[in-house]
C-alpha cells in the first residue's frame, strides 16, 4: 500500500494512506453487473437471472452502504498534490471506458441473438440503461480533466449513453449555473423527480448548444462541423447505433430507445439529489455568491462512492471541480443525505416520501434554518410551501 | 494578419484551479486569438477549466 508523506514546518511529517486504493478496482466491476444477468441466465437458461442486475443496483447497493457505512478516509489537504500524481487513479478511469463498450455491445449481442420474454428484454434493458447511465459518471471524472486524452475519453464515454452533450453543458454550464434558479440542473424545492426531469433534459441540451455555438462563432467556424465537440461525440452514438440496428434488426430499436432514456434517467436521478433546495444568494451586482461547500448535497457512504468515484463527496467537487476523485475529501457539517445515491434515488422516485424526507432536512441546514428566502423553491409550489411552513411572503 | 499585441506579457490566474490567461498566447480552444487583452474578455467570462471563478477574481501577474 503506498503512503504519501511531507515534512512541513509546523505540522511535522505529515502522511496519509488510501485504504481504499485496491477497492477502488470495484468501478471497473460496476459496469459489468448487467453481465451478471446474461452469465446467469446463459449457465441455467432461466430469465429470472436477467432480475439480478436491477437488484444488485437497488437493493445490494443501499444494502451496503447501510452495512458499510461512512468512509473515514480523507485525505489531507497538503498530499492532495501527490494524490493527484498517481497514475494507478488515473488507469482505471482510463480503463473504465473499454469495459462500458464491452458492457453494452455484449447485452445487445444478447438481446439480438435471443427471444427473451417481454419481462426479461424490458428488464436486462433498463438494467443496461442503468449501467450506461453511470458512463455518464466516468465521462463526467474524465470530462473535468484538462489533458486530452481525458477530454477524448470523455466524448468517447459518453457515446455510449447518447449523451454527448453532457460535458459540455455540465462543465461550462452546470457548474457556473449551479444552485441558482437558472440552472437546470438544479433541482427546487417542492419539483418532483418527473417535473424536474422535464425541465433538466431539455434545458441541459439548450445550454450545451449554445455554449458551443458561442465558442465555435468566436472562433469563426461553422457550428455544424467536425470541430463542434458536441457532435463530435454524437458521431461515435450514430455510429454504434446504427451499425446495431444494422446488424440486429429491429428489435434494436426498442432496446436503444429503452437504454438511451434510463441512461439520461440516471443523469436526471443525480442531479435531482445533488443541490435540492439550496440556493446561492444573489450580489447587488446580480451574480451569485461563489459555490460554496453547503450548496451541495453529500452522501459520504463508502460503498456506493467506490463505484462513483467518489462523485457523492460532492462539496468538494464542486469547490475544485478539476480534483481527481482520489483525492476529494469529506467535511463535517456539509448537507448530507441519509444514504448513498442509490439508495436516495429510489426515495427520489417516491415523490411524497421524498418531500416527507428532504424538505424538513433542508428547512434544518444551518445557513437555511427554516428561512425560506434561502430556499430555490419550485415557483407553481410556493403558495403550498409557505402555507405548510408558516411564513410570510419573501 | 497582424494582430495587436499587449505592451507585455501578461498573465492572469484563476485562483481557484489554476488556469492561466496568457495574452500573448491568447486560448485558441475558447476562440481568443493571440494578443487578444483579458480587460476585452465579456464581463460574464469564467475560467475555461474549473467554471467557478468569475472574470473578477483571476489574479495578476506579470512573467517573469
Amino acid at each position: 500500500m503506498t503512503t504519501y508523506r511531507i515534512d512541513t514546518v509546523d505540522q511535522g511529517t505529515v502522511t496519509y494512506t488510501d485504504q481504499k486504493r485496491w477497492w477502488w478496482l470495484l468501478s471497473l466491476v460496476n459496469p459489468l453487473i448487467p453481465l451478471f444477468g446474461i452469465v446467469g441466465h446463459w449457465l441455467t437458461g432461466s430469465e429470472l437471472w436477467l432480475l439480478v442486475p436491477l437488484g444488485m443496483m437497488f437493493i445490494m447497493g443501499p444494502a451496503f452502504d447501510w452495512l458499510f457505512g461512512e468512509d473515514e478516509n480523507n485525505p489531507p489537504e497538503i498530499l492532495v498534490p501527490q494524490l493527484e500524481q498517481d497514475t494507478y487513479y488515473r488507469w482505471l478511469t482510463y480503463l473504465t471506458v473499454p469495459v462500458h463498450y464491452i458492457t453494452f455491445l455484449a447485452v445487445a449481442i444478447w438481446v439480438g441473438t435471443h427471444s427473451l420474454t417481454w419481462w426479461g428484454f424490458i428488464a436486462l434493458t433498463v438494467a443496461l440503461g442503468f449501467a450506461d447511465g453511470f458512463a455518464i459518471n466516468t465521462g463526467h471524472e474524465l470530462g473535468h480533466k484538462r489533458t486530452k486524452i481525458e477530454t477524448w475519453l470523455a466524448k468517447i464515454v459518453l457515446a455510449v449513453p447518447a449523451y454527448g452533450h453532457f460535458w459540455i453543458e455540465h462543465n461550462r454550464g452546470h457548474h457556473r449555473d449551479v444552485a441558482t434558479p437558472d440552472d437546470p440542473a438544479s433541482a427546487r424545492m417542492g419539483e418532483s423527480i418527473y417535473q424536474f426531469a422535464r425541465r433538466e433534459i431539455p434545458g441541459a441540451f439548450h445550454r450545451a448548444w449554445m455554449l458551443e455555438h458561442e465558442r465555435l462563432c468566436r472562433k469563426g467556424v461553422p457550428v455544424w462541423s467536425i470541430h463542434n465537440e458536441v457532435l463530435q461525440s454524437y458521431m461515435i452514438t450514430v455510429i454504434l447505433q446504427v451499425g446495431l440496428i444494422a446488424t440486429f434488426g429491429w428489435i434494436m430499436l426498442p432496446f436503444l430507445i429503452i437504454h438511451n432514456f434510463f441512461s439520461w434517467w440516471v443523469l436526471t436521478s443525480a442531479n435531482y439529489i445533488e443541490h435540492y433546495g439550496l440556493l446561492r444568494a444573489q450580489q447587488a451586482d446580480g451574480k451569485y455568491e461563489r459555490c460554496q461547500p453547503h450548496h451541495s448535497w453529500n452522501a459520504n457512504h463508502k460503498y456506493s462512492n467506490l463505484l462513483l468515484f467518489h462523485l457523492q463527496r460532492h462539496s468538494d467537487h464542486h469547490a475544485n471541480p478539476t480534483r481527481r476523485y482520489q483525492s476529494l475529501r469529506d467535511f463535517p457539517d456539509l448537507p448530507s443525505l441519509p444514504s448513498g445515491y442509490y439508495g436516495m434515488y429510489v426515495v427520489a422516485y417516491l415523490p411524497a416520501l421524498w418531500f416527507k424526507l428532504m424538505d424538513s432536512r433542508l428547512l434544518a441546514l444551518p445557513h437555511i434554518k427554516g428561512d425560506l428566502r434561502k430556499v430555490n423553491i419550485n415557483p407553481d409550489s410556493l403558495a403550498a410551501i409557505q402555507a405548510k411552513y408558516g411564513q410570510a411572503d419573501a | 494578419m497582424v494582430k495587436p499585441m499587449p505592451d507585455a506579457n501578461r498573465r492572469y490566474q484563476c485562483p481557484g484551479c489554476g488556469y492561466t490567461y496568457d495574452e500573448l498566447l491568447g486560448d485558441d480552444h475558447e476562440g481568443y486569438p493571440p494578443g487578444f487583452l483579458f480587460a476585452d474578455l465579456p464581463d460574464d467570462f469564467v475560467c475555461p477549466d474549473c467554471a467557478v471563478r468569475y472574470k473578477e477574481d483571476f489574479n495578476f501577474a506579470l512573467t517573469p
